[in-house]
């Protein structure tokens, strides 16, 4: 029975983090976004420094009509928003935060796990960009795939080499092998990853499948109401998760001072810088045009992480 | 990205090749030096902007000048100025003199919702009958209440500014230069035909025959 309730309670828990962190990187996004440009961002919402503005902006949607397109295809269109987040969530429960069984659920290959989940959540914007029956939202749909292809093979190669680097796939273990010198061993991959991770989530400047200026809002063009809050929720969520993999991954999680005890305050900590550096990339960097996208990837990042995983088979094979 | 780099830098100097993603690093640079600055933003509402001496908030009529010439709602490029007006005959003022006609105005309006703040009514009006205001909160709910009559154009008078003070280093205005002129100018040899009584006659004449 406190089986059944343990796993409730983690369970509660890592929904509780999901729905909770992603507003936090939101809101930072906002007040950090305005004042890098010079402006205050949200002022009024809440009382205090526009707290609330993301809940507020919630109600907003929630009050919204849901329209579904006449000729649209009804069933995938209503099920994409699910589609794209819910990997998210998945993801989340199978992330260390701490030592010592501080994870929603141990998975034994957990970094396969992982790159698998997170490579359904595009197909969310692939649904949504087909069942629109919208030429801006196929093309947006079409950008996320060919951006898929391109940057999902650098992330694997990345996270490859890190798996090379610690002799195993699962997740709290990789951390635990985890010495300060992987930092500049892994400093590649790390950026490799992060940065693919990014063009995965089509965050700016790799935001070429929504871009706004000219394709509308790409695979969303059609969405209204929820739906469409679900898959701004769901690219904050992927943050959030990327953030975390890449710290668990490439920061070595909870390792620091007092790591025993402070353990998931180092991860977060690690995340949050993450976080902001998302931010600040968006706010610093025009958007990439789509054939200099697919080139980076090609002949920037997929050299760079085949380089990375030869360094960490050498330094394995000299080491042992 | 970082490929892309020396085709950014067409000048090619030496210090842009220095390092590639340099150009990089200077836009995070900027972002991050202008996140520790104080922002920009008035918050409006609650505190009031500060605004230059010339701003072009409302337009307003000093009616005591206006003489319905019509000039101001001829040049509007909107043609949104209306104006009304009637004759009136004002009787000889002299026994055997000729009685004269004045125009009276009926009706002044400027239609806020189609004027585009151009300035033109005002620099056009030859009887300084027209002035800028900083006022700006006159929102209205129904678009024809943007239609301002004459009462409500005098009212926005009482808050023009005074106009801003000269240049120290500027030209001196040309109605000053005439009175200075007239004043160091010594006092001319008594002539029989000027008569003391008039000297404002005295100087327009005597620039004439400069
Ligand atoms: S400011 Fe321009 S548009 Fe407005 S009333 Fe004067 S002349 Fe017309
Ligand atoms: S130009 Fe000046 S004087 Fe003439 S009608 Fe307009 S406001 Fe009156």
């Amino acid at each position: 029975m406190s089986d059944v309730l343990e796993v409730a309670l983690r369970l509660l828990a890592v929904l509780a983090a999901f729905l909770v962190l992603p507003l936090l990187v939101g809101q930072a996004e906002h007040k950090a976004m305005a004042h890098m440009q010079g402006r205050l961002g949200p002022m009024y919402a809440g009382g205090f420094h526009g707290w609330a503005q993301l809940i507020a902006d919630g109600v907003k949607f929630a009050q919204k009509e849901d329209i579904v397109p006449a000729g649209a295809d009804r069933r995938v269109f209503q099920l994409a928003p699910a589609v794209a987040l819910l990997p998210y969530l998945v993801v989340l429960i199978v992330l260390p935060v701490g030592p010592n069984g501080f994870v929603g659920q141990v998975v034994d290959a957990g970094l396969f796990f992982v790159l698998a989940v997170m490579g359904v959540g595009v197909l969310g914007s692939l649904m949504a960009g087909w069942a629109s029956a919208n030429k801006f939202s196929l093309l947006g749909g079409l950008r996320t795939a060919a951006q898929l292809m391109a940057y999902e093979l650098p992330m694997l190669l990345a996270a490859a080499s890190v798996a090379m680097a610690a002799g195993t796939l699962s997740l709290p273990l990789i951390v635990e092998e985890f010495e300060w010198w992987w930092l500049p061993w892994q400093a590649v991959g790390g950026l490799v990853f992060f940065t693919a991770g990014l063009a995965e989530l089509q965050r700016p400047p790799f935001d070429m499948p929504v871009a706004d200026s000219e394709i509308i809002f790409g695979a969303y063009t059609e969405y209204t109401g929820l739906r469409f809050a679900l898959f701004l929720l769901a690219e904050y969520a992927g943050i959030v998760v990327l953030c975390l993999l890449t710290t668990v991954l490439f920061l070595g999680g909870w390792h620091g001072p007092w790591s025993d005890s402070l353990g998931w305050l180092w991860t977060l900590l690690k995340g949050t810088a993450l976080a902001f550096v998302v931010i600040w990339l968006r706010t610093s960097y025009p958007r990439l045009r789509e054939d200099q996208l697919q080139r980076f990837a090609w002949t920037v990042l997929i050299p760079l992480a085949l380089a990375q995983i030869a360094l960490t088979g050498v330094v394995r094979v000299v080491a042992q | 990205m970082s490929d892309d780099a020396p085709r950014s830098e067409p000048s090619g100097t030496a210090s842009g090749r220095r390092l590639p993603g340099r150009g990089l690093a200077k836009g995070l640079a900027v972002t991050l030096r202008t996140m520790t600055r104080r922002s920009v933003t008035d918050q409006y509402p609650d505190a009031l902007p500060e605004l230059p001496p010339r701003s072009r908030g409302v337009i307003g009529l000093f009616e005591e000048n206006c003489t319905v010439c019509m000039l101001c709602a001829r040049e509007c490029p909107d043609w949104c100025i209306y104006i009304d007006s009637h004759k009136e005959t004002v009787p000889a003022t002299t026994p055997g003199g000729r009685e004269r006609s004045r125009n009276v105005l009926d009706r002044f309006a400027i239609d806020f919702a189609l004027c585009m703040y151009c300035g033109i009514c005002i620099e056009v009006c030859p009887f300084d009958a027209l002035f800028w205001s900083p006022e700006f909160e006159y929102a209205e709910e129904d678009i024809l209440d943007l239609t301002h009559e004459r009462d409500r154009l005098r009212e926005w008078m009482w808050t023009v500014p005074v106009p801003p003070a000269l240049d120290p280093a500027g030209e001196e205005p040309k109605e000053v230069a005439a009175a200075r002129k007239a004043a160091e100018r010594p006092d001319p040899p008594e002539q029989p035909g000027t008569e003391p009584g008039r000297p404002g006659g005295r100087g327009p004449r005597r620039e004439g025959e400069a």
